[in-house]
Protein backbone atom coordinates (compact mmCIF):
# COMPACT_ATOMS: atom_id res chain seq x y z
CA UNK A 1 0.00 0.00 0.00
CA UNK A 2 1.71 3.63 -1.28
CA UNK A 3 1.48 6.26 1.06
CA UNK A 4 2.65 8.84 -1.79
CA UNK A 5 3.14 11.38 -0.24
CA UNK A 6 3.89 13.71 -2.92
CA UNK A 7 0.12 13.46 -3.99
CA UNK A 8 -1.34 17.18 -4.07
CA UNK A 9 -3.26 18.24 -0.68
CA UNK A 10 -6.65 17.21 -0.76
CA UNK A 11 -9.48 17.88 1.63
CA UNK A 12 -11.68 14.75 0.57
CA UNK A 13 -13.99 16.59 3.02
CA UNK A 14 -17.68 16.64 4.36
CA UNK A 15 -18.86 20.44 4.25
CA UNK A 16 -22.33 21.17 4.61
CA UNK A 17 -24.26 24.55 4.81
CA UNK A 18 -28.02 24.78 6.61
CA UNK A 19 -30.13 27.86 6.62
CA UNK A 20 -32.65 28.17 9.61
CA UNK A 21 -35.43 30.53 10.15
CA UNK A 22 -32.91 33.83 10.90
CA UNK A 23 -29.67 32.58 10.09
CA UNK A 24 -27.59 29.85 8.63
CA UNK A 25 -25.09 26.84 9.78
CA UNK A 26 -22.23 26.17 8.05
CA UNK A 27 -20.27 22.76 9.05
CA UNK A 28 -17.23 20.61 7.83
CA UNK A 29 -14.95 18.24 9.39
CA UNK A 30 -11.20 18.37 9.90
CA UNK A 31 -9.12 15.91 7.62
CA UNK A 32 -6.55 17.18 4.68
CA UNK A 33 -5.15 14.10 3.07
CA UNK A 34 -2.06 13.61 0.99
CA UNK A 35 -2.83 10.59 -0.73
CA UNK A 36 -3.01 8.31 1.88
CA UNK A 37 -1.40 10.58 4.83
CA UNK A 38 -3.57 12.53 7.12
CA UNK A 39 -1.61 15.97 6.69
CA UNK A 40 -3.52 17.94 8.78
CA UNK A 41 -6.52 16.47 11.49
CA UNK A 42 -7.22 19.85 12.39
CA UNK A 43 -8.07 21.56 9.55
CA UNK A 44 -10.20 24.56 9.33
CA UNK A 45 -12.39 24.13 6.02
CA UNK A 46 -14.58 26.91 6.77
CA UNK A 47 -13.35 30.35 5.61
CA UNK A 48 -14.19 34.08 6.18
CA UNK A 49 -14.63 36.06 3.23
CA UNK A 50 -16.46 39.37 4.87
CA UNK A 51 -17.84 39.80 8.32
CA UNK A 52 -21.06 38.15 7.04
CA UNK A 53 -20.15 35.43 4.64
CA UNK A 54 -18.20 32.26 5.05
CA UNK A 55 -17.47 29.61 2.58
CA UNK A 56 -17.11 25.86 3.59
CA UNK A 57 -14.13 24.76 0.94
CA UNK A 58 -13.93 20.97 -0.41
CA UNK A 59 -11.88 19.54 -2.98
CA UNK A 60 -7.86 20.59 -3.71
CA UNK A 61 -7.20 22.49 -0.51
CA UNK A 62 -4.51 24.85 -2.74
CA UNK A 63 -7.73 25.55 -5.55
CA UNK A 64 -9.88 26.77 -2.90
CA UNK A 65 -7.48 28.74 -0.81
CA UNK A 66 -6.93 30.74 -3.56
CA UNK A 67 -10.44 31.05 -4.92
CA UNK A 68 -11.55 32.19 -0.90
CA UNK A 69 -8.14 34.70 -1.51
CA UNK A 70 -9.06 36.27 -4.39
CA UNK A 71 -12.77 36.62 -3.64
CA UNK A 72 -11.95 37.77 -0.09
CA UNK A 73 -9.63 40.86 -2.12
CA UNK A 74 -12.37 41.56 -4.37
CA UNK A 75 -14.94 41.87 -1.54
CA UNK A 76 -13.26 43.96 0.38
CA UNK A 77 -12.52 46.30 -2.40
CA UNK A 78 -16.43 46.01 -3.03
CA UNK A 79 -17.61 46.93 0.28
CA UNK A 80 -15.54 49.82 0.85
CA UNK A 81 -17.17 51.32 -2.41
CA UNK A 82 -20.62 50.03 -2.09
CA UNK A 83 -20.30 51.48 1.73
CA UNK A 84 -22.08 48.67 3.26
CA UNK A 85 -21.53 45.16 3.83
CA UNK A 86 -21.53 42.80 0.51
CA UNK A 87 -24.83 40.57 0.62
CA UNK A 88 -23.83 36.79 0.49
CA UNK A 89 -25.55 36.73 -3.53
CA UNK A 90 -22.84 39.03 -4.38
CA UNK A 91 -19.72 37.23 -2.95
CA UNK A 92 -21.25 33.89 -4.08
CA UNK A 93 -21.59 35.30 -7.78
CA UNK A 94 -17.84 35.97 -7.18
CA UNK A 95 -16.85 32.72 -6.12
CA UNK A 96 -19.04 31.40 -9.42
CA UNK A 97 -17.17 33.82 -11.56
CA UNK A 98 -13.76 32.40 -10.23
CA UNK A 99 -15.43 28.54 -10.57
CA UNK A 100 -16.48 29.40 -13.93
CA UNK A 101 -13.84 31.38 -15.75
CA UNK A 102 -11.02 28.71 -14.78
CA UNK A 103 -13.13 25.69 -14.79
CA UNK A 104 -10.44 23.50 -16.96
CA UNK A 105 -7.81 24.01 -14.14
CA UNK A 106 -9.81 24.15 -10.47
CA UNK A 107 -10.91 21.16 -8.73
CA UNK A 108 -12.89 22.31 -5.72
CA UNK A 109 -16.91 22.65 -4.44
CA UNK A 110 -17.31 25.34 -2.51
CA UNK A 111 -20.51 26.41 -0.41
CA UNK A 112 -21.36 29.88 0.37
CA UNK A 113 -23.20 30.88 3.19
CA UNK A 114 -23.76 34.14 5.30
CA UNK A 115 -26.51 36.84 6.54
CA UNK A 116 -27.71 40.09 5.08
CA UNK A 117 -30.17 42.06 6.00
CA UNK A 118 -31.88 42.58 2.39
CA UNK A 119 -32.55 38.28 2.02
CA UNK A 120 -31.59 37.16 5.67
CA UNK A 121 -29.45 33.58 5.69
CA UNK A 122 -28.80 32.16 2.57
CA UNK A 123 -26.91 29.42 1.24
CA UNK A 124 -25.02 28.98 -2.34
CA UNK A 125 -23.77 25.72 -3.54
CA UNK A 126 -21.09 26.08 -6.20
CA UNK A 127 -19.90 22.20 -7.29
CA UNK A 128 -17.19 21.53 -10.08
CA UNK A 129 -17.97 23.34 -13.63
CA UNK A 130 -18.99 26.83 -11.11
CA UNK A 131 -22.63 25.83 -11.82
CA UNK A 132 -24.17 28.59 -8.53
CA UNK A 133 -27.23 27.04 -7.07
CA UNK A 134 -29.48 28.58 -4.17
CA UNK A 135 -30.53 26.07 -2.14
CA UNK A 136 -31.71 25.93 1.52
CA UNK A 137 -29.05 23.55 2.23
CA UNK A 138 -26.52 22.51 0.29
CA UNK A 139 -23.81 19.06 0.95
CA UNK A 140 -20.78 18.82 -0.77
CA UNK A 141 -17.33 16.82 -0.93
CA UNK A 142 -16.58 13.38 -0.99
CA UNK A 143 -18.29 12.63 2.59
CA UNK A 144 -21.52 14.46 1.14
CA UNK A 145 -22.32 11.09 -1.14
CA UNK A 146 -23.38 9.11 2.71
CA UNK A 147 -25.74 11.88 3.35
CA UNK A 148 -28.56 12.57 0.58
CA UNK A 149 -30.40 10.05 2.06
CA UNK A 150 -30.13 11.48 6.08
CA UNK A 151 -31.02 14.99 4.43
CA UNK A 152 -34.01 13.69 2.67
CA UNK A 153 -35.48 12.40 5.70
CA UNK A 154 -33.69 14.69 8.08
CA UNK A 155 -34.50 18.28 6.63
CA UNK A 156 -37.51 20.47 7.64
CA UNK A 157 -38.72 24.14 6.82
CA UNK A 158 -38.53 26.58 10.22
CA UNK A 159 -35.79 24.95 12.52
CA UNK A 160 -34.17 26.67 15.30
CA UNK A 161 -30.65 27.64 15.54
CA UNK A 162 -30.09 24.92 17.91
CA UNK A 163 -31.68 22.40 15.43
CA UNK A 164 -30.25 23.35 12.68
CA UNK A 165 -26.80 23.55 14.17
CA UNK A 166 -27.60 19.88 16.36
CA UNK A 167 -28.26 18.24 12.44
CA UNK A 168 -25.22 19.80 10.98
CA UNK A 169 -23.37 17.76 13.85
CA UNK A 170 -24.78 14.70 13.29
CA UNK A 171 -24.66 14.48 9.78
CA UNK A 172 -20.55 15.53 9.44
CA UNK A 173 -20.36 12.84 11.97
CA UNK A 174 -22.12 10.37 9.95
CA UNK A 175 -20.33 10.97 6.54
CA UNK A 176 -16.85 10.80 9.12
CA UNK A 177 -18.18 7.14 10.13
CA UNK A 178 -17.80 6.52 6.44
CA UNK A 179 -15.83 8.46 4.41
CA UNK A 180 -11.93 7.50 4.54
CA UNK A 181 -11.43 11.24 3.37
CA UNK A 182 -13.43 12.85 6.38
CA UNK A 183 -12.16 13.20 9.84
CA UNK A 184 -11.38 14.49 12.75
CA UNK A 185 -13.64 16.90 14.44
CA UNK A 186 -16.84 18.82 13.62
CA UNK A 187 -16.23 22.63 13.27
CA UNK A 188 -19.57 24.57 12.97
CA UNK A 189 -19.95 28.71 11.98
CA UNK A 190 -23.33 29.98 12.67
CA UNK A 191 -24.16 33.74 11.13
CA UNK A 192 -27.29 35.46 11.96
CA UNK A 193 -27.80 39.19 12.47
CA UNK A 194 -25.47 39.34 15.81
CA UNK A 195 -23.26 37.95 14.12
CA UNK A 196 -21.00 35.30 13.90
CA UNK A 197 -20.27 32.01 16.55
CA UNK A 198 -17.64 29.41 15.70
CA UNK A 199 -18.38 25.79 17.53
CA UNK A 200 -15.79 23.48 17.71
CA UNK A 201 -17.19 19.66 18.42
CA UNK A 202 -14.30 17.19 19.10
CA UNK A 203 -14.50 13.69 17.86
CA UNK A 204 -15.08 12.14 21.52
CA UNK A 205 -18.10 14.63 21.80
CA UNK A 206 -20.19 13.01 19.14
CA UNK A 207 -22.81 10.12 19.52
CA UNK A 208 -21.25 6.86 18.37
CA UNK A 209 -22.43 4.87 15.54
CA UNK A 210 -23.29 1.39 14.82
CA UNK A 211 -20.14 -0.97 15.01
CA UNK A 212 -18.21 2.36 17.04
CA UNK A 213 -16.96 1.27 20.21
CA UNK A 214 -17.07 3.44 23.38
CA UNK A 215 -13.74 5.06 23.96
CA UNK A 216 -11.32 3.70 27.03
CA UNK A 217 -7.90 4.60 27.91
CA UNK A 218 -6.70 1.61 28.08
CA UNK A 219 -7.97 -2.22 28.22
CA UNK A 220 -6.54 -2.54 31.51
CA UNK A 221 -9.08 0.00 32.35
CA UNK A 222 -11.62 -2.82 30.89
CA UNK A 223 -10.30 -5.22 32.64
CA UNK A 224 -10.04 -4.02 35.96
CA UNK A 225 -13.95 -2.92 36.11
CA UNK A 226 -15.17 -5.80 34.91
CA UNK A 227 -16.52 -9.03 37.52
CA UNK A 228 -13.80 -11.15 38.61
CA UNK A 229 -13.95 -13.94 36.44
CA UNK A 230 -10.51 -16.36 34.98
CA UNK A 231 -9.75 -13.87 31.48
CA UNK A 232 -10.81 -15.14 28.58
CA UNK A 233 -8.44 -13.81 25.63
CA UNK B 1 -1.93 34.84 -31.37
CA UNK B 2 -0.88 36.55 -28.24
CA UNK B 3 -2.89 37.72 -25.93
CA UNK B 4 -1.89 40.37 -23.29
CA UNK B 5 -1.18 39.34 -19.67
CA UNK B 6 -4.41 40.11 -17.23
CA UNK B 7 -6.34 41.15 -20.31
CA UNK B 8 -9.08 39.43 -18.32
CA UNK B 9 -8.23 40.31 -15.15
CA UNK B 10 -7.52 38.28 -12.52
CA UNK B 11 -10.20 36.59 -12.60
CA UNK B 12 -9.68 34.07 -15.32
CA UNK B 13 -6.29 32.81 -17.08
CA UNK B 14 -5.73 32.94 -20.44
CA UNK B 15 -4.37 29.22 -20.55
CA UNK B 16 -7.88 28.17 -20.07
CA UNK B 17 -9.68 28.44 -23.28
CA UNK B 18 -7.33 26.55 -25.35
CA UNK B 19 -8.93 23.04 -24.66
CA UNK B 20 -12.46 21.02 -24.81
CA UNK B 21 -14.29 20.57 -21.45
CA UNK B 22 -16.41 17.85 -19.51
CA UNK B 23 -19.50 18.48 -18.41
CA UNK B 24 -20.04 18.08 -14.65
CA UNK B 25 -23.77 19.35 -13.37
CA UNK B 26 -25.93 18.36 -16.70
CA UNK B 27 -29.46 19.04 -17.06
CA UNK B 28 -31.60 16.45 -19.29
CA UNK B 29 -34.05 16.42 -22.08
CA UNK B 30 -35.98 19.03 -23.23
CA UNK B 31 -38.62 18.83 -25.53
CA UNK B 32 -41.11 21.52 -27.51
CA UNK B 33 -43.60 22.20 -29.75
CA UNK B 34 -45.61 24.40 -31.44
CA UNK B 35 -49.76 24.33 -30.97
CA UNK B 36 -52.88 26.49 -32.17
CA UNK B 37 -51.64 29.67 -30.00
CA UNK B 38 -47.73 29.27 -29.97
CA UNK B 39 -45.19 27.35 -28.02
CA UNK B 40 -45.77 24.52 -25.61
CA UNK B 41 -41.97 23.38 -23.79
CA UNK B 42 -41.31 20.90 -21.50
CA UNK B 43 -38.40 19.96 -19.16
CA UNK B 44 -37.41 18.76 -15.76
CA UNK B 45 -36.38 20.25 -13.16
CA UNK B 46 -32.96 17.66 -12.46
CA UNK B 47 -29.47 18.29 -12.24
CA UNK B 48 -27.32 15.30 -12.36
CA UNK B 49 -23.65 15.06 -10.89
CA UNK B 50 -22.66 12.03 -12.90
CA UNK B 51 -25.06 9.34 -11.94
CA UNK B 52 -26.11 11.36 -8.83
CA UNK B 53 -29.37 13.19 -8.66
CA UNK B 54 -27.80 15.92 -6.91
CA UNK B 55 -30.12 18.87 -7.56
CA UNK B 56 -34.01 18.46 -7.81
CA UNK B 57 -34.94 22.45 -8.09
CA UNK B 58 -33.36 23.49 -11.32
CA UNK B 59 -35.22 25.71 -13.76
CA UNK B 60 -33.94 24.72 -17.24
CA UNK B 61 -36.27 27.18 -19.06
CA UNK B 62 -36.00 30.49 -18.49
CA UNK B 63 -37.93 33.73 -20.63
CA UNK B 64 -35.73 35.79 -23.16
CA UNK B 65 -36.90 39.73 -23.52
CA UNK B 66 -40.65 39.78 -24.03
CA UNK B 67 -41.15 37.15 -27.06
CA UNK B 68 -38.99 33.74 -26.48
CA UNK B 69 -38.26 30.79 -24.22
CA UNK B 70 -34.73 29.47 -23.73
CA UNK B 71 -34.61 25.51 -22.50
CA UNK B 72 -31.13 23.88 -22.34
CA UNK B 73 -29.70 20.75 -21.49
CA UNK B 74 -26.50 20.07 -20.59
CA UNK B 75 -24.03 21.35 -18.42
CA UNK B 76 -25.51 23.97 -16.40
CA UNK B 77 -22.69 26.52 -15.89
CA UNK B 78 -22.48 26.81 -19.37
CA UNK B 79 -26.09 27.30 -19.46
CA UNK B 80 -26.15 30.30 -16.71
CA UNK B 81 -23.49 32.04 -18.71
CA UNK B 82 -25.55 31.74 -21.95
CA UNK B 83 -28.42 33.33 -19.86
CA UNK B 84 -25.81 36.45 -19.21
CA UNK B 85 -24.87 36.71 -22.15
CA UNK B 86 -28.50 36.88 -23.60
CA UNK B 87 -29.24 39.72 -20.50
CA UNK B 88 -26.81 41.87 -22.00
CA UNK B 89 -28.38 41.28 -25.70
CA UNK B 90 -31.59 41.86 -24.72
CA UNK B 91 -30.15 44.78 -22.73
CA UNK B 92 -28.78 46.57 -25.92
CA UNK B 93 -31.66 46.02 -27.31
CA UNK B 94 -33.84 47.71 -24.85
CA UNK B 95 -31.41 50.59 -24.81
CA UNK B 96 -32.62 51.63 -28.49
CA UNK B 97 -35.77 52.65 -27.22
CA UNK B 98 -36.54 52.18 -30.92
CA UNK B 99 -40.19 50.49 -30.44
CA UNK B 100 -38.34 47.21 -31.79
CA UNK B 101 -37.50 44.16 -29.86
CA UNK B 102 -35.79 40.82 -30.68
CA UNK B 103 -37.84 38.31 -31.42
CA UNK B 104 -37.40 34.38 -31.33
CA UNK B 105 -35.45 34.30 -34.75
CA UNK B 106 -32.75 37.13 -33.68
CA UNK B 107 -32.09 35.21 -30.89
CA UNK B 108 -31.52 32.06 -31.75
CA UNK B 109 -29.34 33.26 -35.20
CA UNK B 110 -27.69 34.94 -32.04
CA UNK B 111 -27.40 31.71 -30.40
CA UNK B 112 -26.01 29.81 -33.16
CA UNK B 113 -22.87 32.34 -34.06
CA UNK B 114 -21.76 31.89 -30.48
CA UNK B 115 -22.52 28.24 -29.97
CA UNK B 116 -20.89 27.85 -33.79
CA UNK B 117 -17.95 30.16 -33.12
CA UNK B 118 -16.72 28.30 -29.37
CA UNK B 119 -16.73 24.84 -31.25
CA UNK B 120 -14.33 26.42 -33.86
CA UNK B 121 -12.03 27.44 -30.80
CA UNK B 122 -12.42 24.29 -29.09
CA UNK B 123 -13.90 25.30 -26.21
CA UNK B 124 -17.54 24.24 -26.85
CA UNK B 125 -20.50 25.77 -24.21
CA UNK B 126 -21.54 22.00 -23.59
CA UNK B 127 -25.34 22.61 -24.28
CA UNK B 128 -28.14 21.54 -26.26
CA UNK B 129 -30.81 24.87 -26.51
CA UNK B 130 -34.05 24.99 -27.57
CA UNK B 131 -35.78 28.60 -28.51
CA UNK B 132 -39.30 29.16 -28.87
CA UNK B 133 -40.74 31.92 -29.57
CA UNK B 134 -44.38 34.02 -30.64
CA UNK B 135 -43.66 37.49 -32.63
CA UNK B 136 -46.73 39.64 -34.43
CA UNK B 137 -48.83 35.87 -34.82
CA UNK B 138 -44.97 34.16 -35.73
CA UNK B 139 -44.40 30.73 -34.16
CA UNK B 140 -41.17 30.11 -33.82
CA UNK B 141 -39.43 26.83 -32.87
CA UNK B 142 -35.83 25.81 -33.26
CA UNK B 143 -32.79 23.85 -31.94
CA UNK B 144 -28.90 24.78 -31.26
CA UNK B 145 -26.45 21.97 -30.72
CA UNK B 146 -22.95 22.32 -28.64
CA UNK B 147 -20.81 21.96 -32.18
CA UNK B 148 -23.77 24.59 -33.71
CA UNK B 149 -25.91 22.51 -35.79
CA UNK B 150 -28.97 24.64 -35.91
CA UNK B 151 -32.89 23.97 -37.54
CA UNK B 152 -36.23 24.83 -36.67
CA UNK B 153 -39.23 22.50 -36.88
CA UNK B 154 -42.77 21.84 -35.55
CA UNK B 155 -41.03 19.96 -32.90
CA UNK B 156 -38.15 19.43 -31.12
CA UNK B 157 -36.01 17.32 -28.42
CA UNK B 158 -32.98 17.13 -26.82
CA UNK B 159 -30.72 14.36 -25.13
CA UNK B 160 -32.87 11.52 -24.73
CA UNK B 161 -36.07 13.42 -25.84
CA UNK B 162 -34.60 12.80 -29.02
CA UNK B 163 -35.19 8.98 -29.26
CA UNK B 164 -38.10 8.51 -27.04
CA UNK B 165 -40.14 11.80 -27.17
CA UNK B 166 -39.64 12.54 -31.13
CA UNK B 167 -41.15 9.12 -32.57
CA UNK B 168 -44.49 10.14 -30.33
CA UNK B 169 -44.13 13.76 -31.32
CA UNK B 170 -43.85 12.19 -35.39
CA UNK B 171 -47.11 10.28 -34.91
CA UNK B 172 -49.49 12.17 -32.63
CA UNK B 173 -48.29 15.96 -33.55
CA UNK B 174 -50.89 17.99 -35.76
CA UNK B 175 -50.86 21.48 -36.91
CA UNK B 176 -53.63 23.68 -34.49
CA UNK B 177 -53.21 21.52 -31.70
CA UNK B 178 -55.39 23.14 -28.54
CA UNK B 179 -53.71 23.98 -24.96
CA UNK B 180 -54.85 20.45 -23.82
CA UNK B 181 -54.31 18.62 -26.28
CA UNK B 182 -50.73 20.15 -26.24
CA UNK B 183 -49.67 19.51 -22.95
CA UNK B 184 -51.21 16.64 -22.56
CA UNK B 185 -48.98 15.26 -25.49
CA UNK B 186 -45.77 16.77 -23.60
CA UNK B 187 -46.96 14.98 -20.61
CA UNK B 188 -47.11 11.74 -22.42
CA UNK B 189 -43.41 12.24 -24.00
CA UNK B 190 -42.31 13.43 -20.25
CA UNK B 191 -44.00 10.34 -18.47
CA UNK B 192 -41.57 7.83 -21.15
CA UNK B 193 -38.36 10.07 -20.49
CA UNK B 194 -39.38 9.65 -16.67
CA UNK B 195 -39.37 5.79 -16.66
CA UNK B 196 -36.49 5.51 -19.56
CA UNK B 197 -34.17 7.74 -18.46
CA UNK B 198 -32.03 7.15 -15.94
CA UNK B 199 -31.22 11.11 -15.22
CA UNK B 200 -34.80 12.54 -15.54
CA UNK B 201 -36.60 13.52 -12.06
CA UNK B 202 -40.01 13.79 -11.67
CA UNK B 203 -40.44 17.17 -11.03
CA UNK B 204 -41.39 19.31 -14.29
CA UNK B 205 -42.46 22.32 -15.55
CA UNK B 206 -44.49 23.00 -18.97
CA UNK B 207 -43.85 26.74 -20.27
CA UNK B 208 -46.39 28.21 -22.89
CA UNK B 209 -45.77 31.16 -25.00
CA UNK B 210 -48.14 32.75 -27.22
CA UNK B 211 -48.27 36.42 -28.30
CA UNK B 212 -49.43 37.40 -24.87
CA UNK B 213 -46.18 36.50 -23.47
CA UNK B 214 -44.09 33.84 -21.78
CA UNK B 215 -45.27 31.59 -18.78
CA UNK B 216 -43.60 28.98 -16.85
CA UNK B 217 -45.74 26.40 -14.97
CA UNK B 218 -45.31 26.11 -11.22
CA UNK B 219 -43.24 22.82 -10.69
CA UNK B 220 -45.43 19.61 -10.49
CA UNK B 221 -45.14 15.95 -10.37
CA UNK B 222 -46.35 12.93 -12.85
CA UNK B 223 -48.27 9.84 -12.10
CA UNK B 224 -46.17 6.60 -13.23
CA UNK B 225 -47.94 3.45 -13.57
CA UNK B 226 -46.61 0.22 -12.45
CA UNK B 227 -49.72 -1.51 -11.84
CA UNK B 228 -49.48 -4.14 -14.91
CA UNK B 229 -50.24 -8.13 -14.45
CA UNK B 230 -46.48 -8.54 -16.07
CA UNK B 231 -45.01 -6.26 -13.89
CA UNK B 232 -46.05 -8.28 -10.43
CA UNK B 233 -44.74 -11.57 -11.45
CA UNK B 234 -42.18 -10.89 -14.36
CA UNK B 235 -39.86 -14.46 -13.48
CA UNK B 236 -42.83 -16.73 -12.93
CA UNK B 237 -42.17 -19.10 -15.67
CA UNK B 238 -38.81 -18.96 -15.92
CA UNK B 239 -36.95 -18.39 -12.61
CA UNK B 240 -33.99 -16.16 -12.52
CA UNK B 241 -34.73 -14.17 -15.91
CA UNK B 242 -35.56 -10.81 -15.65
Amino acid sequence: MDLNLNDEHSMGTTIIGVTYDGGVVLGADSRTSTGMYVANRASDKITQLTDNVYVCRSGSAADSQIVSDYVRYFLHQHTIQLGQPATVKVAANLVRLMAYNNKNMLQTGLIVGGWDKYEGGKIYGIPLGGTIVEQPFAIGGSGSSYLYGFFDQAWKEGMTKDEAEQLVVKAVSLAIARDGASGGVVRTVIINADGVTRNFHPGDSLQLWHEELEPQNSLLDILNTASPEPMNF
Amino acid sequence: MEQKPFSRGLLSSEADSQRTLYPYVTGTSVVALKYKDGILMAADMGGSYGSTLRYKTVERMKSIGKHSLLGASGELSDFQEILRYLDELILYDNMWDDGNSLGPKEVHSYLTRVMYNRRNKFNPLWNSLVLGGVKNGQKYLGMVSMIGVNFEDDHVATGFGNHLARPILREEWHENLSFEDGVKLLEKCMRVLLYRDRSAVNKLQIAKITDEGVTVSQPYSLKTFWGFSAFSNPTAGAEGSW
